[in-house]
């Protein structure tokens, strides 16, 4: 075991971690202020912010020897008999310096600045920097550059990190960006018809630590300081990265990824953290219809009566068919297939459309776009062979309804693409009752006795399972629109239980019937659990 | 706070003497005020026949009005600072990449409901670019609540009519305060 001391306290680390002083810091307790270092891109050593004195402890005589100069956090790893002193007149001297520096060209824009907020150079101006300033003040102006469809670059902002270039050229494998100029010229530069345009790209506007490079989606619409923030989980793709859903009112501004070792590290998908436009988009289903008789129009119904009337519609038409749309929760699925048990024991229970786009992408950096566009075939997988087996598809479910052995089908779907064309909807045509719960009208609403709306996924709460088997609770981010009740809702209202939809009592009670979903018991952790290795763990 | 912070300093009440256990002194001082109050002059006026004087309009606090720059367009750059300052939240701006080269974000549209406003001024205290202003105006009346909530354009209406009367207070004390070219231009 090695000892480290950080300001006079010891640390003990692995034998086999590698850590460097600003993360054994970070374990006593202590920030060391940095802006170039990231965990999860190389060190470069290059901002000088996290300059400390450290020195070393002879193990015999315990006599401690200091290096005469600062050395950078980033760059000096820790080990055993290494000292750390973080809070010296020498090293806080050394910060205002160069808090001083970076700011003589900084633009200070903060009231426009969309980072204002979030920024390092705030912070640690506030913590560590000087309250004068020595140098003229210059009416400053910060040039804007584009560098890419969906970043844009304000240049005399950059405090030269590098942060994006090495993401560039690490993670998403691109190489992209890079420094053009030297010294004090220095700038973040695109080579001319080579814009920053990958699947990874939004991610160096989280990198930046100053107000450089911005979201041309996010550019204006809201200060960072009235967002509320909810810990979330994607449903662009099988992946099912963390993140965090940054709302306000009602409506979300932004997803940002939130770091997770075990899916997505750092960083997500483009198509992820603009793929929350649908939530808002004014063609959703925004009310429950029902049709009394084939032909009529559709007439809006009060959810507390599709409640009770839906159960009656279904049970009156005779044999049913569920598809388990795999953008739902595992407590939505569970509770949905309860609920069509109860309705009819015989009923056929398949899992819904899967959606694919394209083949998996795979970055240097060991991400994964996922092909399947839905979070959690696995889960509904896995609850519907709980309740039903074999295990059916949607093919299955399609084979099923032509051959005639079903009278009725209630087709969850929720997915934020068209997903369904006239021919395969013409499937479901004769049929006497017809559930369709959706996002958007499509040709299978179309034919629907009972086209209920569906929520969207920041307006779910429950568990996912992503494509490597772990399952990640989250909370509702916010409320579904008006005239919307999330398919959990829904479900727990017509299992006849009492008060509020309670996910975490519906997880409960899956991991209490079923050995294979036991480890969603208890707390979940904020990144989940991989249910395979709870498995070969209980085996 | 907690009773025990050092911040509390405990006082014990000072007891009565002669002259408070006696009353007639005190009935006296009282009666006093109230006399002086007979005869000194009248500070009450009949609004709205007669106008009341504003004494210092440079402190007064009417109207909000939203100052142009030198080429007549708005001045405020949607920084949202008043907005965040504001305790009654009345203040509502959507912000956008500005139409003109030397100016990065402006206000698409910026409204303040005068009904909610509380006249407190921290708005004007905000501002990094003295684009908000309270003016002399104390006339607020409408005849719904709608009209009360006052948009860019009638802000800037404002601005308009008493610009002249009351110029604007970065005029001329403009040391240290950015201008919206300052804020984010673009050579």
């Amino acid at each position: 075991m090695a000892v480290v001391t950080v300001d006079g306290k010891d640390i003990e680390i692995g034998a086999t971690e590698r850590l460097n002083c600003i993360e054994v810091a970070r374990r006593a307790g202590v920030e060391i202020p940095h802006y170039c270092w990231h965990p999860g891109l190389s060190v470069v050593a290059s901002c000088r912010m996290c300059l400390i004195e450290t020195g070393t402890r002879d193990p015999a005589t315990g006599k401690v020897t200091m290096m005469p100069k600062l050395v950078p956090g980033c760059q000096t790893p820790a080990k055993d008999g290494t000292v750390i002193v973080t809070e010296s007149a020498l090293v806080k001297e050394s910060r205002a310096r160069v808090e001083e520096a970076l700011l003589i060209d900084h633009p200070i824009d903060c009231p426009i600045c969309d980072k204002a907020g979030e920024c390092l150079l705030q912070d640690y101006h506030f913590e560590h920097g000087q309250a004068e300033r020595r140098a003229d003040i210059h009416a400053f102006h910060s040039r804007r550059r584009d560098v890419g469809p969906t970043v844009t670059l304000f240049v005399d902002r950059c405090i030269m990190c590098t942060r994006c270039v090495r993401f560039a050229r690490e993670v998403s494998g691109t190489s992209e960006l890079m420094v053009i100029n030297r010294g004090a010229k220095e700038e973040i530069d695109v080579f001319p018809g080579f814009p920053l345009d990958n699947k990874l790209s939004g991610n160096v506007v989280d990198l930046c630590p100053v107000g450089a490079l911005g979201d041309k989606d996010f550019l204006y619409q809201q200060r960072v300081w009235f967002l509320k923030r909810e810990a979330n989980v994607c449903g662009g793709c099988a992946t099912g990265c963390s993140i965090t859903t940054e709302h306000n009112q009602d409506s979300v501004y932004r997803l940002k990824p939130r770091e997770n070792p075990h899916v997505n590290k750092w960083w997500m998908c483009d198509d992820g953290r603009y793929g929350w436009h649908h939530l808002h988009d004014s063609s959703r289903l925004l009310a429950a219809e029902h049709r009394s008789a084939a032909g009529s129009t559709r007439q809006t119904i009060e959810w507390p009566d599709v409640v009770t009337r839906l159960r009656d519609d279904l049970k009156g038409a005779g044999s049913l068919a569920v598809a388990v749309s795999p953008m739902l929760t595992l407590e939505e699925a569970w509770m949905l297939c309860a609920v069509a048990r109860s309705i009819d024991p015989q009923a056929f229970l398949a899992v819904g459309h899967v959606p694919t786009r394209g083949a998996d992408e795979s970055f240097p950096g060991g991400f994964t776009i996922r092909a399947e566009k839905c979070p959690n075939r696995l889960g509904v997988e896995a609850v519907v062979s709980l309740f039903d087996q074999p295990l059916h598809s949607w093919n299955d479910l399609l084979e099923h309804v032509r051959a005639g052995r079903t009278t009725a089908a209630w087709i969850t779907a929720g997915h934020p693409e068209p997903w369904i064309d006239a021919a395969t909807a013409a499937t479901f045509a004769d049929l006497k009752c017809l559930v369709v719960q959706d996002l958007f009208d499509s040709p299978l609403a179309q034919l629907a006795t009972w086209r209920l709306p569906a929520a969207g996924f920041a307006e779910r709460a429950g568990t996912w399972v992503n494509a490597g088997h772990r399952a990640q609770s989250f909370e509702q981010a916010i409320r579904a629109p008006a005239g919307v009740w999330p398919e959990g809702r829904l479900f727990w209202n017509m299992l006849g239980r009492r008060g509020l939809y309670d996910p975490v009592a519906v997880r409960q009670q899956i991991a209490e019937s079923s050995a294979t979903l036991a480890a969603l018991a208890g707390e979940m952790p904020a990144t989940g659990v991989d249910l395979r290795l709870q498995q070969l763990a209980g085996a | 706070m907690k009773s025990t912070d050092p911040c509390v300093t405990w006082l014990e009440e000072t007891p009565l003497g002669l002259a408070e256990r006696l009353y007639l002194p005190l009935f006296i001082q009282g009666l006093t005020t109230t006399a002086r109050h007979l005869i000194s002059p009248k500070v009450t006026v009949s609004y709205p026949e007669t106008r009341p004087t504003v004494g210092n309009p440079l402190i007064y606090r009417g109207v909000h009005r939203l100052n142009r720059d030198d080429q007549g367009r708005v001045k405020c750059v949607a920084c949202f600072l008043c907005a965040t300052a504001c305790p009654a939240h009345c203040i509502d701006i959507v912000a956008t990449e500005s139409p003109w080269p030397d100016r990065e974000k402006y206000p698409e549209s910026f409204s303040i409901d005068e009904l909610r406003c509380i006249f407190c001024g921290m708005c004007e205290e905000a501002c990094p670019v003295d684009a908000i202003e309270l003016t002399s105006l104390l006339d607020l009346t409408g005849k719904s609540r709608e009209e009360m909530i006052f948009d860019k354009e009638k802000l800037l209406s404002v601005y308009d009519i008493t610009k002249d009367a009351e110029p604007m207070k970065s005029k001329g004390m403009d040391t240290g305060h950015a201008s919206p070219a300052d804020l984010g231009g673009r050579p």
